[in-house]
């Protein structure tokens, strides 16, 4: 019998087709995926309208003038005063008291975990780091309202009110502290041993390497640390809502109680609210404020990471 | 060949010198390290303070002496026995109000002796202290209270007690508890969840599989780190503006049917949440997603599978660890975020449990705001032991995430 030699004479050969098979299936697929990514886009382009939209109306009542606005040195949308600057002023001291705190700290924080600790040490002591990185932010309002506040008024006696800009300020430093550590440390982990070395090779001790070095080698990582936390501290909402005050307060006293920008919107939608009035386009007027310092700040530190970053390689 | 000249630096000024600088240095590093003492310091603080809340002494007195309604001692009335004595001593009206809730039969012994202890015997609490002036001060507080409360009972009680979970909310703090809060929080984060997994997974696979590296993906990814830095109540305004006002007849629910809500439900409350941890969940499962070696993919595509094949078998399976673990943390992140909330419009006061999405809601860091924004100091005990609640749960949450990554993690 005649075996079968080749694969071409065998019963069972089918030619191969190289024509590119076409899959209904990956289109779909590859166009919903798509859509899922694009999603982000609508959902800034909604924000902007929205906030947008609102705030025109906001600006667009006969009422409201930018002389008013950036003028006015009282917020109220119901009497006719519309200065923003009451808020504008307690949310920078907040900030301003926050950045005190947490940057001084977080960068000690880093370099002390990058340059100093040993393994085991930063094994133990960073999740401390994780956990006030982890914590709500109510509860960072319990404890500044509850525990900071009786502790500055027994510190500092009787100018210090009930509300105030300095505890919730405190606490914002220590919520933010964990963020500019991380972030700072990530930065100083990145200088390549080499420069260490060539340092310790010359002489220098361990804290001349870590300030003359070190530090100004990983400083665009530091600086956008800086800049997220002001960003973070100026958005930052239940800490001030709570602890800080709930009345417009237009002073740099950091003891006396002022709303931020923040705690107001917080306050005036949590109550009564009702759509096409001035209190409700004024909240948007100033949550557009907010977006678009936050935005201002985040690009900053993204062109601060870009431009100066040292490359080793 | 030695050296003639001895280039390195000798000589008693030089030592002196050397001794300021290791000097200097040693100090710096101790003010390092107190850096993160102060942490520790912090942390600790709070949560001994939060504990310091949830504990202590409670004076507290009865308006109606409880022998007036019944002569079984308190501990051993039974379901049949309370539902009676409510029936017979509270108004028809209230009694019918409260049955219109929920039905009188269907609540538990618990709830009907809260009630009893509520409404008729109408307990008040007259002042609380903290655990540590409870410790430190437990005679001075005794004479204290004997003095200005003469008639009230003294006891020291925890604040955190199963009652607290399992009982609504009411007006009262000795008899508020944190059920709706708790099912509140847990509708929103299922609902965030449901939104935001599917779409981020999606989104950041189109990015790092799909997407060609043009301008176009250039801001995509620009985009998304933006919207992570964006406050969230700004999140809370955008929820605000769109769900509950312009999408309202779909989450009110009159699209369904459903007449008695507005747009201020659980739906708006979770798609907002959604929305706020979309960003995360994107960049961590892009993360994930580029831990994946190359030579998986590029091993599928040498046996000819599509891209769909690759991703579906190969990339999502070994990267599924990562973006869980990521999704666990955006949970938890949006189980403790208030802000929002508050915007799109929690009900301040509510105290029938969630039933679908399309009912007003409550959740636990609302709950704490509100009780700790109180100016009576038993109300920020309860809002003490709510946080405790709050913290246990996110707690076992990133226990659970850290367990997962170790669990899955391969090393290739």
């Amino acid at each position: 019998m005649k075996q079968e030699n080749t694969i071409m004479e065998s019963k069972n050969f089918r030619p191969l087709d190289l024509k590119k098979k076409i899959r209904p299936g990956e289109s779909v697929i590859q166009t919903l995926l798509f859509i899922s990514g694009i999603l982000s886009i609508f959902i800034t382009i909604a924000i902007v309208y929205e906030l947008g939209k609102e705030a025109w109306l906001f600006f667009g009542d006969p009422e409201v003038t930018l002389v008013k606005f950036f003028g006015g040195t009282k917020w109220s949308p119901g009497i006719g005063h519309f200065g923003i600057w009451p808020l504008v002023t307690s949310t920078l001291v907040t900030s301003a008291i926050a950045m005190l705190v947490s940057l001084p700290l977080g960068l000690s924080a880093a370099l002390y975990l990058s340059e100093y600790a040993s393994p085991r040490a930063r094994s133990t002591l960073k999740p401390v780091l994780e956990i006030l990185a982890g914590i709500p932010t109510v509860v960072y309002g319990y404890f500044a309202l509850l525990f900071m506040t009786p502790l500055l008024q027994k510190i500092f006696g009787e100018q210090v009110q009930v509300y105030n800009m300095a505890s919730a300020g405190i606490v914002m430093g220590i919520m933010i502290l964990p963020l500019i550590s991380s972030m700072s440390e990530d930065a100083l982990s990145a200088v390549p041993r080499a420069l260490r070395e060539g340092a310790y090779a010359m002489g220098a001790t361990k804290f001349e390497t870590s300030i003359q070095v070190v530090l100004p080698a990983a400083l665009s990582g530091i600086g956008a640390a800086l800049i997220i936390g002001i960003s973070r501290a100026v958005g930052e909402t239940m800490i001030v809502a709570v602890a800080a005050g709930a009345g417009p307060n237009f002073t740099f006293d950091p003891f006396q109680a002022a709303e931020t920008m923040t705690g107001h919107i917080a306050r005036i939608s949590g109550g009564d609210l009702s759509y096409n009035t001035i209190d409700y386009t004024s909240l948007f007027a100033i949550a557009l404020m907010l977006f678009l310092v936050t935005l201002v700040l985040n690009l900053i530190s993204q062109r601060v990471v870009s431009r100066f970053r040292e490359r080793y390689e | 060949m030695n050296p003639t000249h001895n280039h390195f630096p000798e000589g008693p000024s030089f030592r002196s010198a050397l001794n300021t600088r290791y000097r200097v240095a040693s100090v710096w590093q101790v003010l390092f390290f107190s850096a993160l003492l102060i942490a520790i310091i912090s942390l600790t603080a709070l949560i001994y303070d939060v504990v310091d809340g949830a504990f202590g002494y409670v004076a507290y007195d009865y308006k109606k002496d409880p022998a007036t309604f019944t002569s079984t001692p308190l501990e051993d009335l039974t379901k049949e026995e309370l539902l009676t004595i409510l029936q017979a001593n509270l108004s028809s009206g209230a009694y019918n109000k409260l049955n219109n809730e929920k039905a009188m039969e269907t609540r538990l012994q618990g709830e009907l002796y809260t009630l009893f202890f509520e409404r008729l015997i109408q307990l008040e609490i007259k002042k609380t202290w903290s655990f540590t002036e409870s410790i430190m001060r437990a005679g001075a507080i005794r004479t204290e209270a004997a003095e200005k409360y003469p008639d009230a009972k003294l006891e020291f009680r925890s604040w955190l007690t199963p009652q607290f979970l399992t009982s609504p909310m009411s007006s009262k703090a000795e008899f508020a508890g944190v059920r709706t809060a708790i099912l509140g929080s847990l509708w929103l984060v299922g609902i965030a969840l449901l939104f935001a997994l599917p779409i981020g997974t999606g989104a950041a696979i189109y990015l790092q599989e799909y997407a060609p590296k043009n301008w176009l993906t250039g801001i995509i990814q620009t985009n998304i780190n933006n919207l992570a830095g964006v406050p969230s109540i700004v999140y809370g305004m955008l929820g605000l503006a769109i769900f509950v006002r312009v999408l309202a007849p779909l989450t009110s629910g009159s699209m369904f049917g459903i007449t008695d809500s507005n747009g201020r439900t659980v739906l708006s409350a979770g798609l907002t949440m959604g929305i706020l941890i979309l960003p995360l969940i994107i960049i961590n499962a892009q993360e994930a997603i580029k831990a994946v070696p190359d030579s998986l993919r590029q091993a599928a595509y040498g046996v000819g599978a599509t891209k769909w094949q690759t991703v579906w078998h190969h990339i999502l399976p070994n990267s599924i660890a990562g973006i869980l673990t990521g999704s666990i943390l955006a949970l938890s992140r949006a189980l403790g975020e208030t802000a929002p909330l508050i915007v799109v419009g929690a009900s301040t006061f509510i105290s029938v449990d969630p039933s679908g999405p399309f009912s007003k809601f409550t959740a636990l860091p609302i709950q704490i705001y509100q009780w700790t924004t109180r100016p009576q100091s038993e109300f920020h005990a309860i809002a003490a032991s709510a946080i405790i609640v709050l913290l246990v749960m996110l707690l076992t949450l990133n226990a659970t995430a850290i367990l997962l990554r170790n669990r899955f993690q391969r090393k290739y």
